[in-house]
């Protein structure tokens, strides 16, 4: 971990353009100006299909820039660093490998000894609470234990920075509350900076210590709210304290605009 | 919960219990005749097709000299089997004609799935070689067989290339394909969790890819046979294949139609071994689309 107290991530006028099919660009993101400080946990929320997960992609390094620069740690992102985890939307354990060897990946990847690596994978998996599913395959498991294996694989490599692409939407409710919650215990006993994208303004308040609200595509940062609610959080109880519908509303005040704007656009493609 | 309640739900769990014990055995001695109707059914057609040559036959409807019939084919298989053909013993042709084919097929196969990863990740590769292996697939292959005799003479070498052209490109193609289908989220993560490309074409691209590639394996031993047989037809000193052109040569129809029958045989008791190859290694996936 770096000893400097300067900031984790730092967008500065980032921007992404792609090639579309036909050819013509299509801009997803623009002129993002975002500080991430150490070990803080942010939220991003925007309307649907703005491009918020091509910020992720650009703070992992998966994609660069076309403008503007993105920093991890003061230093411009080429390629894909070791200090970061990516937790994706869809199911992207490897479905040949089995849960121990799913969350042995990554260390192997990076050359940790076998024996180490087992090591470490097996104390994940426990701490997920799949210590007796080691020898399953993914196809074995349910949706939400599938997504323990994904956390538990990122959790592994120790990262400091931990992006999240709505890694939740795909569980039922009920689920989703309780990997909420364990995902803030993991997180507590590290000292990550998370970026989580959501499109769920409920989840992103109970977890997060700042709100990114980003605008219609292309998308910009908006405005970035503070959530002054104590730790420890528990997500269900916390959404029914008063200051968090106070802040919700306060928020969804300047979401719901951006979501009206697509919705509309999204009328008029189809009229 | 309240006591009240609870004798209830075990009588209904006792219920659900007991319907569960009544209804499978039923449902299993369905399942078990059902499948013997099949079997039995299955049996029926063959005795029909081949009771109706035989009997078409006999009766000159049809030419028996031309079609023979199968007790004719059953007679000549069984002289082949117990004193041997004119080239030898059975089994030293049909080990002749397997080792040319397997031969073809690994190097093919092998070919295949080299160049067919090499190019569907190395899309530069891909650009330039695209055109040339379209041209060469146009071709149809069977006709290089008797430039390959001319090549490299009568023995197996000759029939070893032409089943090799006949394998190569339905395993190049799938291979390319599995390389280019890779889900790109498992790239992604692989990248994330660590690893370079050689990694990710090693860890993930082959593993994505190999059920692409048995896929097309299942397909091309039947080619790999087929380019021996065509090969050693046109010219050999051994082999199924110059048995049926010995066979023919001397107008001999139902020889024709046993060593049909012999390399049937033979092409099953591969599929067979592929198949149960393919199940051992395909444990991770889930079985119905292990199918």
């Amino acid at each position: 971990m770096s000893a400097d107290i300067g900031p984790a991530i730092e967008l500065r006028g980032a921007g992404k353009t792609f090639t579309t099919p036909s050819g013509g660009p299509h801009t997803a993101v623009r002129g993002l100006d975002l500080t991430i400080g150490q070990g803080e946990f942010v939220a991003v929320v925007g309307p649907t299909g703005c491009g918020k997960s091509t910020t992720l992609t650009l703070v992992s390094g998966l994609e660069e820039p076309t403008e503007g620069e993105v920093l991890v740690f003061g230093r411009p992102v080429r390629g894909v660093g070791d200090k970061v985890g990516f937790v994706f939307q869809q199911d992207a354990t490897f479905p040949w490998r089995t849960v121990l060897s799913n969350v042995m990946a990554g260390p192997r990847f990076r050359g940790v000894p076998k024996t180490e690596a087992r090591q470490k994978a097996r104390a994940w998996l426990e701490r997920v609470g799949l210590g007796a599913f080691e020898d399953r395959y993914p196809h074995q498991l349910s949706g939400g234990q599938r997504k323990r294996v994904a956390l538990a694989a990122t959790f592994v490599n120790d990262p400091e920075i931990l992006l999240m692409d709505e890694p939740f939407s795909a569980l039922d409710v009920q689920t989703r509350a309780l990997m909420s919650d364990e995902l803030l215990e993991l997180w507590g006993g590290t000292r990550a900076s998370v970026v989580f994208v959501t499109h769920d303004l409920e989840e992103s308040i109970a977890l997060a210590d700042k709100v990114v609200v980003m605008t219609a595509g292309p998308a910009t940062v908006k405005r970035v709210y503070d959530i002054d609610l104590p730790r420890p959080r528990k997500v269900e109880e916390v959404r029914l304290e008063p200051r968090f519908v106070e802040i919700y509303r306060e928020i969804w005040e300047s979401l719901g605009e951006e979501v009206r704007i697509t919705r509309e656009r999204g009328a008029a493609d189809v009229a | 919960m309240s006591p009240e309640i609870l004798p209830e739900t075990a009588v209904a769990a006792r219920a659900a219990e007991k319907t569960g014990v009544d209804r499978s055995p039923a449902r299993a001695r369905a399942a078990r005749r059902r499948t013997l109707l099949v079997t039995a059914a299955r049996v029926l057609v063959l005795v029909l097709v081949l009771g109706l040559w035989e009997l078409l036959s006999r009766t000159e409807v049809i030419d028996p000299f031309n079609f023979s019939m199968p007790s004719k084919i059953w007679d000549q298989t069984w002289t082949w089997i117990t004193h041997g053909t004119a080239l030898g013993s059975l089994g030293e042709q049909i080990w002749y004609t397997l080792q040319e084919a397997l031969l073809g097929w690994v190097f093919g196969v092998v070919a295949g799935v080299v160049l067919g990863i090499a190019l569907g990740r190395i899309a530069f590769l891909a650009d330039i070689l695209g055109p040339y292996i379209k041209v060469l697939n146009s071709i149809p292959r069977i006709v290089l067989a008797p430039i390959f005799v001319i090549w490299f003479g009568l023995g197996p070498a000759s029939k070893i290339a032409s089943a090799v052209v006949l394998v190569f490109f339905p395993v190049f193609f799938n291979a390319f394909q599995g390389a280019r289908e890779v889900d790109r989220n498992l790239v992604a993560n692989a990248r994330i969790l660590g690893a370079g490309d050689r990694r990710v074409t090693f860890q993930v691209v082959i593993p994505s890819a190999t059920s692409w590639i048995f896929t097309s394996l299942h397909v091309s031993f039947g080619f790999a046979l087929i380019g021996a047989i065509v090969g050693e037809y046109i010219g050999a000193t051994k082999g199924i294949g110059l048995l049926v052109a010995q066979s023919q040569g001397t107008f001999n129809a139902a020889g024709v139609y046993a060593a049909m029958v012999i390399l049937a045989a033979v092409a099953l008791v591969a599929e067979g071994l592929l198949t149960f190859t393919e199940r051992r290694i395909f444990r991770w996936k889930p079985p119905a689309d292990g199918r």
